[in-house]
């Protein structure tokens, strides 16, 4: 069993964090009634003899005594991480684990990664390192971060830097908020394309989302709610933005919902890695199966159910149901219609009460409708894990490798020529110790090679199929 | 004599699991049709080929169970002993943490060398054990990386450190439409590096027994467990004790060897399909009875027809006219040529078995005699509760156009250089895939032309 490091960086990577800690202790009290420190529990969570204090050894076996996540908080400004550590959830981080500082960097990329990169580096090296040694066997980290800001786009993407550098063995999957049309960052545009020549170089996997998409979610299930169209009533903590359950149960803030689709992807993709199944999906085996070229990274998701009603039996209908709708646009986290556009890669990870057969029906049902890559029709990666989210009975994560993430790049390249042609706001930037024009021309160009590849994947899709001819061997 | 089983990768044990499980639920049935000194018997030599006598009374498996993750293995340990009928030997296991992620390379170029050791050492452990020993049988998936790169590793060592003794691989041929992205490239690695360290592979499709599971067995909502049952019988119907050909009165010594000396009579020609006869619900059992002719019959035109089972066979396939000589490009379409065939028979009144439509020249290749290409083994216990049942094991085109269509999937991504970089990072570079796919085309080739 592997166990996997979160860093939490700057205000949106750490709000959506603490709904993962959250979520996933709900996750797993839920399974694991004895409270007995188990291999599942150990992929996220240390567990700690705390009865001399905080500095106590690790315990391996046995009952919990003390859960502490394996996790790095790092913000450059108090305020988030302050409230984490008062709320409910104080008892779960160690204060050794938190990297703050008091300003914050402005919305600025320059400032988060040249300055705070450096001043910091040599504390986050060494807090990963303790991290690590904690872990058996490490085998992902994943960031948390949003784009279009200062401290999470800079000093996140000089952190995943540090991680290459440090432990190039180990994955690392990027969770990556992207800044809609209508941020009220001015500069969102520059943080994010500079962030991302980061991402493009450095990331195993990135699952970008977009603010938009779960905003459209969490309103979709209020009108669902609201309607009285539902039959009866939707089981509370089904709702995969809902907090009900957890430890946090005083006011929800206004981020929450959404930020607990996030949470709920996080924990969907890491089940079959934790849990038992009849056909078990790894966090490597996502790696090797969706990237099939080294900068075509990116990965679309989708989660359903978006909830549960309460009356429990679920006829196959529904069943097919869900699948059908992981490839509508409603549910997918990022502005983006995979449907339309080309796949080159797909993978199904369902969880619950689901068998093989229900998997090989709806594939078969939903294929003729998908465009793959002529050399991968039957690009398929699919898994069985038998433990379900708390409140469903099944529920399926779609993954897609798809040219639909092309038109969100492109807007992003959009925006950032906008600013850049009349070079509003460089001065911020240029101004920084090690920030150059050149930087910013390397990242725009590095965008714009990634579109181009998609591009260039896009252009063979509806043409002619011409299979290349075999190797002759002589008879 | 003894034959000891290597479990590798999650399918590997989970299948090992139903094998076991379902070797010791017929030896312990008192089905078998035949008097109490026979059935007796029939459990001594069942017991002595695959358990070991262990002080707790409990049989333990002569197996070595390996994988790179710990969970598979610890569910199938403790789903065996729960069962109180049978359990795996408490060392006989090694595992790692990180899985191998899919990928071939990794299983072969990484974790192979570097547990090679550990793992040898299980397997000789377990080969100690033995009597005397008959070979091996590994049992993987070719679609994942442990199994099919680890596997096809540990095969190689097998080889080399047992270089008189059987070995038969077990492969698992994944879903036509995916499970595993990269299985393509999977499979080819794989096959060509079976094909030169073992004497024969042993195939089971995971399409082909989706559907008897659906349409023979009636069941709604398939799970890989029920695949995995039906996998179990049809390798118990095959390796359960049996009489050889003028074996005399006892069960065959030498399971392996009798089994693939017949089959596999040319190095180039390694691939063996598998079919029983019939299958069907437990609960259908008490209500159906069956006819040896019958049974023969559809049998035979399954081996002819390609047919997967006794349902949707195409009867209109004939084989060619005898006496004429037919170059092999104009033999009728769909017609599967065999080069050797093995029917083995288990029930009631089986030594009455007319098997004479089997020895026909015309389903065999013009290069062996039709004697020495076809054989038959006959036993009167009976298998699984099944009153009569009959397996066939056929070397013959049946797996051409599964081989075909998977070589041709993987040549396809291969050309667009697709996922190569997640296979060079650890040491399989595209000059290695170029050799395996001449190897395979090879095969293709030698089957297409008998």
């Amino acid at each position: 069993m592997t166990q996997s490091v979160v860093v939490q960086v700057g205000q949106c990577g750490n709000q959506v964090g603490c709904r993962f800690w959250d979520l996933a202790l709900r996750e797993h009290a839920a399974v694991n009634k004895k409270g007995i420190y188990d291999e599942a529990l150990s992929s996220f969570f240390r567990n700690v003899d705390t009865r001399s204090g905080d500095n106590g050894p690790d315990i391996y076996k046995g009952k919990i005594c003390s859960l502490k996540a394996r996790a790095l908080l790092i913000d450059m400004e108090e305020g988030v991480v302050n409230e984490i550590l008062q709320g409910p959830l104080r008892d779960v981080f160690d204060s050794k684990q938190l990297i703050t500082d008091v300003s914050g960097s402005g919305n600025n990329w320059a400032v988060g990664h040249k300055i705070y990169g450096c001043q910091y580096q040599e504390n986050i090296v060494e807090k990963l390192r303790k991290a690590a040694e904690h872990c058996d066997c490490l085998q992902c980290f994943f960031i948390i971060h949003s784009m279009g800001g200062g401290t999470g786009s800079g000093l996140g993407t000089f952190v995943l830097n540090l991680l290459e550098e440090e432990f190039p063995e180990v994955y690392r999957f990027v969770t990556s908020v992207y800044p809609s049309g209508e941020d009220d960052v001015i500069t969102s545009p520059y943080n994010s394309v500079l962030a991302m020549k980061e991402l493009n170089e450095h990331a195993d996997c990135v699952l970008p989302i977009e603010n938009e998409s779960l905003f459209e979610i969490v309103n979709k299930i209020h009108q669902m709610i609201n309607s009285g169209k539902l039959g009866s009533t939707v089981k509370q903590n089904s709702l995969v933005t809902s907090s009900a359950g957890s430890v946090k149960t005083l006011q929800e803030k206004p981020f929450d919902a959404m930020n607990n689709i996030v949470a709920n992807l996080l924990l969907n993709l890491t089940s079959s890695a934790r849990f038992e199944g009849s056909l078990n999906m790894d966090l490597n085996e996502i790696s090797m199966n969706l990237v099939p070229f080294p900068r075509l990274h990116y990965l679309v998701s989708s989660l359903t159910p978006l909830y549960t009603l309460a009356d429990v039996n679920v006829p196959s209908r529904r069943l097919d149901q869900m699948f059908s709708d992981a490839f509508s646009r409603d549910h997918q986290l990022i502005q983006a219609d995979p449907k339309h556009s080309l796949y080159l890669a797909c993978a199904l990870l369902v969880r619950g009460n689901v068998q093989v057969s229900d998997l090989r029906r709806n594939i078969e049902r939903l294929k003729p409708s998908l465009h793959f890559v002529s050399w991968n029709q039957e690009g398929w990666k699919t898994g069985l894990c038998s433990v379900p989210p708390v409140g469903h009975s099944h529920s399926l994560l779609a993954l897609a490798n798809n040219t639909c993430v092309k038109p969100t790049f492109i807007e992003l390249k959009d925006r950032f020529m906008k600013l850049y042609k009349k070079k509003a706001h460089l001065h911020h930037y240029l101004q920084i110790d090690g920030m150059e024009q050149s930087c910013f021309s390397e990242a725009i160009s590095s965008l714009s090679d990634l579109i181009e590849e998609y591009n260039e994947l896009d252009a063979a899709k509806g043409g002619p199929r011409i299979d290349p001819s075999r190797l002759k061997i002589a008879v | 004599m003894s034959i000891v089983t290597v479990q590798l990768g999650q399918c590997g044990n989970q299948i090992g699991h139903e094998v076991f499980s379902a070797l010791c639920s017929d030896i312990r049935g008192t089905h078998g049709l035949c008097s109490k000194k026979e059935n007796e018997s029939y459990q001594e030599s069942c017991k002595e080929r695959f358990f070991c006598e262990e002080e707790s009374g409990v049989p333990a498996a002569r197996a070595v169970l390996v994988d790179m993750e710990p969970k598979v293995i610890s569910q199938t340990l403790s789903m065996a002993a729960s069962s109180g009928h049978w359990k795996y030997n408490s060392h006989s296991h090694f595992c790692q943490k990180q899985g191998s992620g899919n990928n071939w390379a990794n299983g072969y170029r990484v974790h192979g060398p570097r547990h090679k050791e550990a793992i040898m050492e299980l397997v000789q452990k377990e080969a100690e054990k033995c009597d005397r020993l008959g070979g091996f049988f590994t049992i993987m998936s070719m679609a994942g990386g442990t199994g099919s790169g680890l596997g096809a590793f540990v095969t190689q060592c097998l080889r080399d450190a047992f270089p008189t003794s059987f070995l038969l691989n077990h492969v698992i041929w994944p879903y036509g439409t995916g499970e595993v992205i990269v299985q393509n490239y999977n499979s080819v690695l794989t096959l060509s590096h079976l094909y030169h360290s073992s004497d024969a592979l042993l195939v089971h499709e995971n399409d082909v027994i989706h559907k008897i599971c659906a349409q023979l067995m009636n069941i709604k909502q398939i799970s890989f467990r029920d695949v995995n049952q039906v996998i179990a019988h049809q390798l118990g119907s095959v390796f359960q004790p049996t009489h050889t050909a003028g074996g005399g009165s006892g069960y065959s010594r030498n399971p392996l060897g009798d089994l693939l000396e017949p089959l596999v009579p040319h190095p180039e020609f390694r691939l063996l399909g598998l079919r029983n006869i019939p299958q069907m619900p437990q609960s259908s059992l008490a209500f159906s009875s069956f006819s040896w002719p019958g049974l023969l019959k559809h049998l035979r035109q399954i081996l002819i027809a390609n047919a997967h089972m006794e349902e949707g066979i195409d009867w209109q396939v004939r084989p060619p006219q005898p006496g004429s000589s037919i170059p092999s490009t104009n033999k009728p379409l769909h017609f599967n040529t065999s080069i050797a065939n093995l029917v083995i028979l288990r029930g009631k009144d089986v030594h009455s078995v007319d098997v004479g439509s089997f020895q026909d020249p015309s389903l065999y290749t013009s290069w062996l005699n039709p004697q020495d290409a076809f054989n038959a083994w006959k036993t009167p216990r009976a298998f699984n509760k099944y009153e009569k049942s009959a397996a066939l094991v056929s070397n013959s085109q049946f797996l051409l156009k599964p081989l075909d269509s998977i070589v041709g999937k993987a040549w396809n991504m291969f050309a667009s250089k697709a996922y190569l970089h997640q296979y060079t990072k650890f040491g399989i570079q595209e000059e290695d895939f170029l050799d395996c796919f001449t190897t395979l085309e090879q095969v293709i080739s030698s089957y297409t032309n008998l």
